[in-house]
C-alpha cells in the first residue's frame, strides 16, 4: 500500500475570535475534510497557551480582541512556529491592516461579513501546495 | 460633525451586514441627527469605543426577537442570552471595522460593551449624533453614530 499523498494529511486547525458565535460558525462552516478543529480560543493570550499545547498546522485569527490583539498574536505564533499557516479573519477592512497582518507573518485575509464559500475558498488558498 | 459620504459609509456596512451574514437585504431608513444627547436604544446594544483620528462611539441596538431570527439565519441554534448579546456586540464591531475601508487605519475601535435589558444605561457621550434606521423582515433596529 503507498504512502497517502502529502494533499491527504489531516491538518489540524486553532480558531481565535472573542465572539462564540464566530468561532461556532466557522467551525461548523469549514468544509475542508482535511481540517480537523483542535481547539479555539477567545482571546491572544489564551490563543498562545492553547497553541503551545495543541500544535496546530493552521489558524483562523480574529484581530479586535481583549487581552492581546490579533496582531501581536500572529507574531507570538509565528516566532513559536514558523510554518504556521494563518488565516486572519476581521472586520477592519483597510488595506494597511491587512497588510500589516501579513508582514506579522499571516497568509491570508478574510474581511468579515463572510459567507461559508468566502471562508472556504480562503482557506483552500491558504492550504494550496501544502 | 460627519460628512454625507461619512455617513454612507455605515449605511453600506449595515446593509452589506444584514445580506451577507443572514443571506437576506435589509432596508434602510433615512439618517436623522438627534441633538439632546438621547439617541434611544432596544433590547440589546453592543457599543464600540472609538478613537484615534475620531473620538466618540458607534453603537448597534435592536429587539431580541430580530437578534434571535438573525441568529437562527446564521444556523446558529444556541438563543440564550449570553449569545444574543455576543451577535449584537459582534454586529456593532463588523460594521464599525468595516467603516475602517473609508476612514482609514486611525479610526481605532475597541472591543464591543454589550448593554441588555437596560436600555437607559445606553448613553451617548455628545448631544449630536446620526440615527441610521434598520429594517429587516418584520423588526426595526438602530445603528447611532456619534463622533465629536
Amino acid at each position: 500500500m503507498s504512502a497517502p499523498s502529502r494533499s491527504q494529511t489531516p491538518l489540524k486547525l486553532m480558531i481565535v475570535d472573542d465572539s462564540n458565535i464566530i468561532r461556532r460558525r466557522i467551525e461548523r462552516s469549514q468544509q475542508i475534510d482535511r481540517l480537523e478543529v483542535v481547539g479555539s480560543a477567545s482571546n491572544g493570550r489564551q490563543a498562545v497557551e492553547l497553541f503551545r499545547r495543541t500544535q496546530p498546522d493552521v489558524v483562523t485569527m480574529d484581530l479586535t480582541m481583549p487581552e492581546m490583539d490579533g496582531i501581536e498574536c500572529v507574531q507570538e505564533l509565528v516566532a513559536i512556529n514558523s510554518k504556521v499557516l494563518i488565516l486572519v479573519v476581521s472586520a477592519l477592512a483597510d488595506k494597511a491592516t491587512a497588510v500589516e497582518a501579513i508582514e506579522k507573518g499571516a497568509n491570508g485575509f478574510l474581511c468579515k461579513p463572510f459567507t461559508d464559500r468566502q471562508l472556504n475558498d480562503a482557506l483552500h488558498e491558504l492550504l494550496l501546495g501544502v | 460633525m460627519l460628512k454625507e459620504a461619512e455617513i454612507r459609509t455605515f449605511i453600506e456596512g449595515a446593509t452589506r451586514y444584514f445580506e451577507v451574514s443572514a443571506q437576506q437585504e435589509a432596508s434602510v431608513g433615512s439618517p436623522y441627527l438627534v441633538t439632546d444627547g438621547n439617541p434611544g436604544a432596544y433590547d440589546y446594544t453592543g457599543v464600540i469605543g472609538i478613537s484615534g483620528a475620531r473620538k466618540g462611539i458607534v453603537y448597534f441596538s435592536a429587539p431580541r426577537g430580530m437578534l434571535t431570527v438573525l441568529l437562527m439565519r446564521m444556523q446558529e441554534t444556541d438563543t440564550s442570552d449570553e449569545n444574543i448579546k455576543d451577535l449584537v456586540g459582534e454586529v456593532a464591531n463588523t460594521i464599525s471595522g468595516n467603516a475602517r475601508k473609508d476612514f482609514g487605519r486611525n479610526f481605532i475601535i475597541s472591543v464591543p460593551t454589550v448593554v441588555g435589558h437596560d436600555m437607559e444605561k445606553v448613553t451617548a457621550p455628545y448631544a449630536k449624533s446620526y440615527v441610521i434606521p434598520i429594517n429587516w423582515r418584520t423588526h426595526s433596529a438602530k445603528l447611532v453614530v456619534c463622533l465629536e
